[in-house]
């Protein structure tokens, strides 16, 4: 079937295990405050691909995988085209490709139970780590996201959470033990990622004429990543 | 033959004839594990070292030339013995009199040798110039016979950087011969050989041949007279690893006090010391940090290397290169990993002396390389950006388990094959006389086949290449005979007799042609193809310009609709060679690297169709052009892994620059994913890489404050050099290339 892709990166480190293809899906419905792509947010942009064609694009990287690597489908949301993102992931599968899946997990249905099943690691980004700032600064709420990783621990799905860190906005102690509290509990759980706020996306949403909500904030610094990353229980 | 200095070691066919290669594989140790057992640099190192960073740092403070001897003619014995410091050194031999002292070598053409002189505020002395007054250099050869046309080809540009003024270089000796066999016994296997060809007809190959024998066997006798300047005896072999390093280097030392060639790569040493090595270190000789000593020694004296150049020779070459190449790794042809304790000790030297591009340190890339050594390249090669790759499961069955690569990615066996070196051809050039009828608007000059201008309002991608066609096979039949000159010339009046008498007496020659500009004209037959090319006029009706509009696919993201029209280039050039015999019954073999050319041959080209404006520099070697990379690094990788070696068997280089954080967050993870980039790269069949860890802000950085950066170092195009030695223009050009980031 078709899919809408709105690019892809062939040379990916940042989004899961080893070297890998990174496909970035068209579409969002959740309009993070700090969200470096807005460009992936509208439904009916990027380009129609078959995800036959994807996947032979994704073969011709194969050999640099090795033994951790594989295809992260990252976005835009990627759940939000799940009988797209499963078919892909099938084939990956049957030529031995590891599958990783990077979600805000806002969303979850029978579609999205069966892209799971096919799921090797799901980056799960917990975007807020209290209901009242999920709300605030997304269109969706952190309840959907506690029930999407309660649905990984059931299925003992291996699971690393992740959570962008802003400067003067959740780079404090009492967020990392809010977001402690969250994920207490889950063995599917192997890592946790703080990663930086950053602003290079600020000339995008200029050249898109939109307003950047968090332009009023600074770019994390790495020092504040590795002291906030030490307080992580896992 | 038996010697004294062989016990110890496994006998074999080395024993019975001149066979470095058997002697490697009967007695080295391989070595499987990481980089842990590795020693520091010594005091006495660190002491050497800081004599050294000194005189570099003078040579640096008088613009790149620290001093010039020009009252001599560079060779084995016309200098008295020099020294860093003779109290301290293991190992010693410097070219002239005194460290980065260079010497005069007018052998290639006496202009060339004065206007590198006076470029440095001196003047070469008149008994040199009285010397050569009345002696034929090889540039006055070649001229004597150049034809019209060669001299217009030369002139515009469209095959440009020719060795018909300066050594060819591209010859690697075997040096380990000297210390494995003395110098006695290798010149009595030449006195051999030479009774052995005049019982045969004295032909004129023959008599080229004894002549040519005749001042090897007298060149070894001058290596002798050299090493013993400096109290020192080779006749015999060496006994143990400090003087099988020492007669090595003698080796190489007196091939480059000879010759200047354009790269005097030193061969496939490491692996060979270290069985000199590991035989002391059993017997209770010496210790790691003896052996990691002796090695920091070594590679001191080859980073002291040095030739005077020119500043038009440097706009090709940049940055004061030698190319003293030496391969470390691969595997033999039964399938073990070569890798030794030493393999890992030369790479050492790059933490144990600090970062720098001499020697250029080369790793043969298996598949099944020992996962630590490839693990310890990794990391050398984003802690330094000092150190390239050739894929050795592709080179190893054409050239077995004793090859070396010359210069960048020139490869041939060691002692059994050599080069005639040949420069490159300008491509786009060429994509463009072809359009103006034979006429090029650089030079004004009329050249190659005369027909009319290409007609019309937008260009036609199977007229244009019809076209193309006609002006290829011109070039090509012209790339070649005018090498023939350029060899006959050299052989006749600056033969490698040094380098020579460290071959077998019989070798395999290859001719090695090369282009520029390969994605420049790739994406411009793309442009016609694809998009649509409108040409632009000047009042004469010569095309100047070119107007395109809409998308087309570029070299670069591994899109076969314009990966297939670079790749069919070249196999169009290369079958196209081969039809014009070369000299001395020499393969033709084709290279696609620029060295640093691709900034001057850019600025001598024309607007190209693909939207390069005129005088805007190509991109190196086999890359993409700058920032035309849509889909990440490893589209890019793929898109030159396409490229067919077996057209292209001189080699296909690839300069790959990545910024840190996209390679990984941690150490460990940036170590690993380059590994796997390159046993992916490689597994299909990919050729080389040179690779650069680091941050485009750190170069613009050293752009404006060199002085902060004297030993930044980074990877060019088949080679290293110190950052500030490049122009300012070739400099800004490796600033602008693709560094890639992710989103």
């Amino acid at each position: 079937m078709k899919g809408r892709i709105h690019s892809y990166q062939t040379l990916g480190t940042l989004d899961g295990p080893g070297v890998r293809f990174v496909v970035f899906m068209q579409g969002c419905n959740i309009r993070c405050a700090y969200c470096h792509n807005p460009d992936t947010w509208e439904l009916t942009g990027g380009q129609e691909i078959e995800a036959d064609d994807l996947f032979q694009k994704i073969l011709r990287y194969k050999a640099y995988f090795g033994k951790e690597g594989g295809v992260t489908v990252s976005g835009g949301e990627a759940i939000l085209q799940p009988l797209f993102v499963r078919e892909l992931f099938c084939l990956c599968h049957k030529a031995g490709i590891h599958t990783a899946l990077d979600t805000s997990g806002n969303l979850l249905n029978e579609p999205i139970k069966q892209l799971l099943d096919v799921t090797d690691l799901v980056l799960l980004d917990i975007k807020m780590a209290s209901e009242e700032d999920y709300r605030a600064y997304t269109k969706a709420s952190l309840k959907s996201v506690l029930t999407f990783l309660q649905q990984l621990e059931d299925k003992r799905i291996p699971t690393w959470i992740r959570q962008v860190i802003v400067a003067g906005f959740n780079d404090t102690p009492e967020n990392i033990h809010k977001l402690n509290g969250l994920i207490k509990g889950h063995s599917c759980i192997q890592k946790v990622e703080l990663l930086p706020f950053r602003k290079l996306c600020l000339e995008k949403y200029n050249e898109m004429g939109l307003a950047f909500p968090f332009a009023k904030y600074e770019e994390t610094p790495q020092a504040t990543i590795a002291a906030l990353s030490a307080l992580i229980k896992p | 033959m038996q010697f004294q200095q062989w016990e110890g070691f496994n006998p074999g066919a080395w024993q019975r004839e001149i066979n470095t290669r058997d002697f490697i594989k009967q007695n080295f140790t391989p070595y499987e594990g990481d980089a842990s057992f590795l020693a520091g640099a010594t005091a006495r190192t660190q002491r050497l070292m800081k004599k050294l960073n000194h005189l570099l740092e003078m040579e640096r403070d008088m613009g790149g030339v620290l001093d010039i001897d020009t009252q001599h003619v560079s060779s084995l014995t016309h200098y008295g013995p020099g020294y860093l410091d003779k109290n301290e050194e293991l190992i010693v031999g410097l070219q002239t009199d005194r460290p980065l002292r260079r010497g005069v070598n007018p052998f290639g053409g006496i202009r060339m040798a004065r206007g590198a002189c006076e470029a440095y505020g001196y003047k070469l002395s008149d008994e040199v110039e009285k010397s050569f007054q009345f002696r034929t250099t090889h540039n006055d050869g070649v001229f004597r016979v150049y034809s019209d046309e060669m001299r217009a080809a030369r002139k515009s540009g469209v095959i440009t950087g020719l060795p018909d003024a300066y050594g060819r270089g591209r010859i690697i000796g075997d040096y380990r011969r000297v210390a494995l066999y003395g110098v006695d016994v290798l010149i009595a296997q030449k006195q051999k050989d030479k009774q052995e060809i005049a019982k045969g007809l004295m032909d004129v190959d023959s008599i080229r041949l004894s002549e040519e024998l005749y001042q090897q066997i007298a060149f070894l006798g001058k290596m002798k007279e050299m090493a013993a300047m400096y109290g020192l005896d080779i006749s015999a072999p060496a006994k143990n690893a400090k003087e099988a390093i020492q007669w090595t280097y003698f080796a190489y030392l007196a091939s480059i006090k000879e010759q200047n060639g354009a790269a005097m790569s030193l061969g496939r040493t490491s692996t060979f010391l270290d069985i000199y090595i590991q035989r002391d270190i059993n017997a209770g000789l010496l210790d790691e940090q003896g052996a990691q000593e002796l090695m920091d020694d070594f590679v001191m004296k080859l980073r002291m290397a040095r030739h005077l150049r020119t500043p038009e020779y440097n706009e090709l070459f940049g940055g004061d290169p030698m190319w003293i190449t030496e391969c470390v790794g691969g595997m033999t042809e039964e399938g073990a990993p070569m890798v030794t304790k030493n393999s890992f000790r030369v790479l050492n030297t790059l933490y144990t002396l600090g970062a720098a591009p001499e020697p250029n340190l080369t790793i043969l890339w298996s598949e099944n390389l020992p996962q630590g050594f490839k693990e310890f390249c990794a990391k050398v090669s984003i802690d330094t950006d000092s150190i390239q790759y050739e894929n050795d499961d592709l080179m190893r069955p054409i050239y077995g388990d004793d090859y070396a690569i010359a210069c960048c990615v020139s490869a041939m066996q060691v002692g059994k094959q050599m080069q005639f070196f040949g420069a490159r051809c300008n491509l786009p050039k060429l994509l463009l006389l072809a359009l103006n009828g034979g006429y090029d608007s650089y030079s004004g000059l009329h050249l190659g086949p005369q027909m009319p201008v290409y007609e019309g309002d937008k260009l036609d991608y199977y007229d244009v290449c019809a076209r193309l066609e006609i002006y290829r096979k011109w070039l090509c039949n012209l790339y070649v005979n005018t090498m023939n000159v350029i060899h006959y010339m050299h052989d006749k009046y600056a033969y490698e007799k040094t380098q020579m008498a460290l071959h077998d007496t019989n070798v395999t020659r290859f001719m090695a042609f090369g282009v520029a500009g390969l994605s420049v004209i790739a994406d411009s037959l793309s442009a016609i193809k694809f998009a649509s090319v409108k040409p632009i006029r000047d009042e004469q009706g010569y095309i100047q310009d070119f107007e395109t509009t809409g998308e087309f696919p570029t070299f670069g993201n591994d899109d076969d609709r314009v990966d297939q029209i670079a790749k069919e280039l070249l196999e169009g050039v290369s079958g196209e060679l081969k039809k014009t015999p070369a000299y001395r019954g020499a393969i033709h073999t084709l290279s696609v690297l620029t060295i640093t050319s691709n900034v001057v041959y850019g600025k001598k080209t024309g607007s190209t169709p693909d939207g390069r404006k005129k005088g805007e520099p190509f991109a190196p070697g086999a890359n993409p052009m700058h920032n035309r990379e849509k889909n990440g690094a490893l589209a890019s990788l793929n898109s030159i892994a396409k490229l067919s070696y077996e057209a292209c068997r001189d080699g296909i280089s690839n300069t790959f620059s990545i910024t840190p954080d996209t390679l990984g967050k941690t150490e460990q993870e940036r170590v690993q994913n380059l590994v796997s980039v390159l046993n992916g790269y490689f597994a299909q069949m990919a050729h080389h890489i040179n690779v650069n860890v680091l941050n485009r802000q750190k170069l613009i950085d050293a752009f404006e404050n060199p002085e902060m950066y004297p030993n930044l170092t980074i990877r060019v195009s088949g080679y290293a050099v110190n950052f500030h030695k490049l122009s300012r223009e070739q400099q800004k050009e490796v600033i602008m290339r693709t560094f890639h980031e992710s989103m």
